[in-house]
């Protein structure tokens, strides 16, 4: 746990707390890119270059804009008058604090599996932990995608080809019943 | 020889340049003071490189268009960029009363950061990469999307409904060219067999009776280095694409509420956007920083990267004294209608090639399927259009 | 289709590109201030008016007549006539500005002032570099700003300048016939009338009344011959008006010697 990472994860939470707790729904939306950054830095912390580099392809490229978008075409742009909390609160945090239960169970379970740390920080790499997971390439996670991982990667790109189509049919069908 | 030392000094002589002010400095500082040096140097000099380009353009574009360009501060007009830098920095930084102030605000840092950044993975010579990366592209092209985030929050925060709709047409057309741009440098990757940018000019610095391996020189090579061109012009909106930067000069556009310097970090931003992107082509497909022929190898490597560079840019600024603006609708047909289905068959086409091995089949099979579908598509998106005798409807 | 008249549309542009370098038609910039297009004949910017000769106020061609400033579309002109007549270049009187003030702030260019004017008297100038720091006073151009020569109305718009002297000088030419055809036709009538005096003189010795009947007729003869004369001579030359007065003196020179004759009696 190093200064770094510290950092890091005060970014994301304070971009996720932001995203939820600001009044104007774009700034939410841009609160939650800083998150979407701060999560792609945790990935390059820790040396996996394919899913940081792809985290900020991917989220802040593709789905900020999405989000954004979305907010714009439809009236979310607006503030909201009753301000941002909602009144079934104790509902809320009731479902919130059991889907972080799970998560920290997972996480807490796995933590015998992962590999050890090394020797400590040396003088050469200072406030730098060394990491002890194996260098990935992305020559790798091709193979891997390609040889194991093969149905999965073949179903989502199933699944993403339907959304597709799916948008486009919607869309035309909004301008035949627009002509 | 003895002039082997000093062209291998000569092609070196930024990186021994930079060891030795690094030298200076205690060990445990050496690393951290050389990239920030490599760091100081790119801030440094791409700037200036802008600096000349936008004067550069003006005169080229003076001349296509028949007249001289800016010829009166300094000699042929050189130090325009310092009058309009003045005159950027000294005018008055008006915000609207209305508009989105910290957004407004940080819309230009976020362009100019994001831009920047991808200069770090380009190589610009033999050993002269800031970061050599293992997923080089993939990290360009993550700091290419973020620049469409910028665009979008200029627009938005201007509180301008055609700052707004300006904006949304240039984050469309620019995420609509990004997919074109990924499946172009794709087949590079698919080629090279790596996404690290200094793998795959390698692959391309080895000679065959003197010519390079340059992937341009190939059918699906060309074809890629087209599409990628198409794409990079849109990217950047430069003319032809150029509808959200030619609204600001006829209606509005995502910059329209900008004035002074901000303005100017936009203007920097889009040609800074087009030197990075220009190298990455001039990587992917010229082949970097090798020279062309194997006898001209003694030139240093920086400066074959940065003529490909430059004629890059004097091949965009012909294009933008050539053609006329296209409209948002024939853009975005044209990307997802031909360029995209282009770019998809190219996939197959460089497949194809790889997998027919060596010989005369694959340099004719591959062009012919090319040159069928470039027909094809051409024919079919001609029918789509209707050219004909121009009807009139009169107010009856 | 395939992209092609894009490939002509670059060769085009780098035919221009490089041919600018070479061919003075593919690079038509004039360097403006170092370097000036040559003045054309149609150029107009503002009004002037011309006088002729040397003096500015005694050759002046205005007669004040105002049609212009009735006939400028955003009444710019403010004319002021004089009270006195000076002579004009066929020798009638005439008035003349005694104040004529153009506003070039307002001025058109539309050049209406120019076609209607019936004495050429006001031309289109050429000169624009008019800027001045007086916002007010500084673009109202007065008399003396306004008057130029004959001499510089041919530097400026050399053919129009021809065409208008030549029918000024065909015009002062037939004024001059006339008044020499007026003052011939009085000198004779005056001659007839000195000639039927003398003949009425002598017959006068028996008939007074008819002798002064004849004269009179006579003088009155000499007298219309005088008046068609100057009717003749429409814009006047100084010649024609002295053969009128030759006339008119010949006439009261040939009355004169009737009393005489009278006197005699």
């Amino acid at each position: 746990m190093s200064l770094i990472f510290y950092l890091l994860a005060a970014l994301t939470v304070a971009g996720a707390l932001a995203a939820m707790l600001l009044k104007n729904t774009v700034h939410c939306a841009l609160a939650l890119t800083v998150a979407f950054a701060g999560l792609a830095l945790l990935f390059l912390n820790l040396d996996a270059q394919f899913a940081g580099f792809a985290q900020i392809l991917v989220y802040i490229g593709a789905v900020a804009i999405l989000v954004v978008f979305a907010i714009l075409l439809t009236r979310g742009s607006e503030t909201p008058q009753g301000g941002v909390f909602s009144r079934s609160w104790l509902a809320g945090l009731t479902a919130a604090a059991a889907v972080f239960a799970v998560f920290a169970w997972a996480v807490a379970a796995s933590a015998p599996r992962l590999p050890r740390a090394a020797a400590p920080a040396t003088a050469a790499t200072p406030a730098s932990t060394v990491s002890p997971a194996p260098a990935v390439t992305v020559e790798q996670i091709g193979r891997a995608l390609t040889g194991r991982y093969v149905l999965p990667l073949e179903i989502v790109a199933v699944l993403l080809t339907v959304a597709l189509i799916g948008a486009v049919i919607v869309a035309m069908h909004e301008k035949v019943e627009a002509k | 020889m003895i002039a082997r030392p000093l062209i291998e000094t000569s092609d070196q002589v930024f990186v021994l340049l930079k060891e030795w002010l690094v030298g200076f400095l205690p060990a445990s500082w050496q690393p951290a003071a050389g990239v920030v040096l490599c760091v100081a140097a790119i801030v440094g000099l791409f700037p200036v490189l802008f600096a000349l380009t936008t004067v550069l353009e003006r005169k080229g574009l003076g001349r296509i268009q028949n007249r001289i360009g800016p010829n009166r501060v300094g000699p042929l007009g050189l130090l325009q960029p310092l009058a309009d830098g003045i005159k950027s920095l000294t005018k008055e930084d008006i915000v609207p009363a209305s508009a989105d102030r910290v957004v407004h605000f940080l819309a230009p840092l976020v362009l100019v950061v994001a831009v920047f950044m991808g200069f770090a993975v380009v190589p610009m010579g033999r050993n002269m990469v800031l970061v050599d990366v293992d997923a080089g592209l993939l990290f360009y092209f993550a700091m290419g999307t973020s620049t469409e985030l910028a665009i979008f929050m200029a627009g938005w925060s201007s509180r301008n409904k055609y700052s707004l709709l300006g904006a949304m047409r240039a984050v469309a057309q620019m995420i609509s060219y990004e997919v074109a741009l990924l499946l172009s440098s794709v087949v590079v990757v698919m080629m090279a067999g790596s996404l690290s940018l200094t793998k795959i000019v390698a692959a391309q610095n080895q000679y065959t009776w003197g010519l390079p391996h340059w992937y341009i020189f190939t059918p699906w090579g060309l074809a890629g280095f087209l599409m990628y061109a198409i794409a990079t012009t849109a990217e950047t909106n430069r003319s032809p694409f150029d509808l959200p930067e030619g609204e600001s000069e006829l209606v509005a556009g995502y910059h329209t509420e900008y004035s002074g310097f901000k303005f100017a970090l936009f203007f920097l931003g889009e040609y800074l956007a087009m030197f990075s992107i220009s190298g990455l082509g001039a990587t992917l497909f010229l082949g970097g920083w090798s020279a062309p022929f194997s006898f001209l190898t003694w030139i240093p490597s920086w400066i074959w990267f940065f003529s490909k560079l430059m004629l890059s840019i004097f091949v965009f600024i012909w294009l933008r004294g050539t053609l006329p603006r296209l409209r948002q609708d024939q853009l975005m047909n044209f990307a997802w209608k031909f360029v995209l289905p282009m770019t998809l068959l190219n996939l197959l086409v460089a497949a194809l090639w790889r997998f027919l091995g060596e010989g005369w089949e694959r340099w004719v099979f591959c062009t012919v399927i090319l040159v069928v579908a470039y027909v094809v598509m051409g024919r079919m998106e001609m029918r789509r259009e209707h050219f004909g005798p121009r009807s009139y409807r009169y107010a009856e | 289709m395939f992209g092609e008249g894009i490939l002509k549309g670059l060769a085009e542009t780098a035919r221009n590109f490089f041919g600018s370098f070479v061919s003075p038609e593919r690079l038509t910039t004039v360097e403006y201030p170092e370097r000036r297009i040559a003045p054309f004949e149609a150029a107009r910017v503002f009004p002037f008016l011309v006088y002729d000769g040397e003096d500015p106020l005694a050759g002046l061609r205005c007669v004040a007549c105002q049609i212009c400033e009735k006939e400028c579309p955003p009444q710019c002109i403010f004319i002021v006539k004089s009270s006195d007549k000076k002579p004009d270049f066929v020798g009638k009187p005439q008035n003349y500005p005694v104040r004529f003030e153009i506003d070039i702030s307002v001025c058109m260019s539309c050049q209406i002032c120019v076609e209607v004017c019936p004495f050429d008297a006001i031309k289109m100038n050429t000169e624009f570099e008019l800027s001045t720091g007086d916002r007010f006073g500084g673009l109202l151009l007065n008399l003396d700003q306004l008057v130029k020569p004959n001499e510089y109305y041919h530097r400026i718009h050399p053919a129009g300048a021809a065409e208008v002297d030549a029918r000024l000088a065909g015009e002062k030419a037939k004024a001059e016939e006339k008044a020499k055809a007026a003052a011939e036709a009085a000198r004779a009538a005056a001659e007839a009338a000195q000639a039927k005096a003398a003949s009425e003189a002598a017959a006068a010795n028996t008939t007074g009344e008819a002798g002064a009947a004849k004269t009179t007729e006579g003088v009155g003869a000499a007298k219309a011959a005088e008046e068609t004369g100057v009717a003749k001579a429409a814009t006047g030359e100084a010649e024609a008006k002295a053969a009128s007065d030759a006339a008119k003196a010949a006439a009261e020179v040939a009355s004169q010697k009737q009393p005489d004759q009278e006197g005699r009696r």
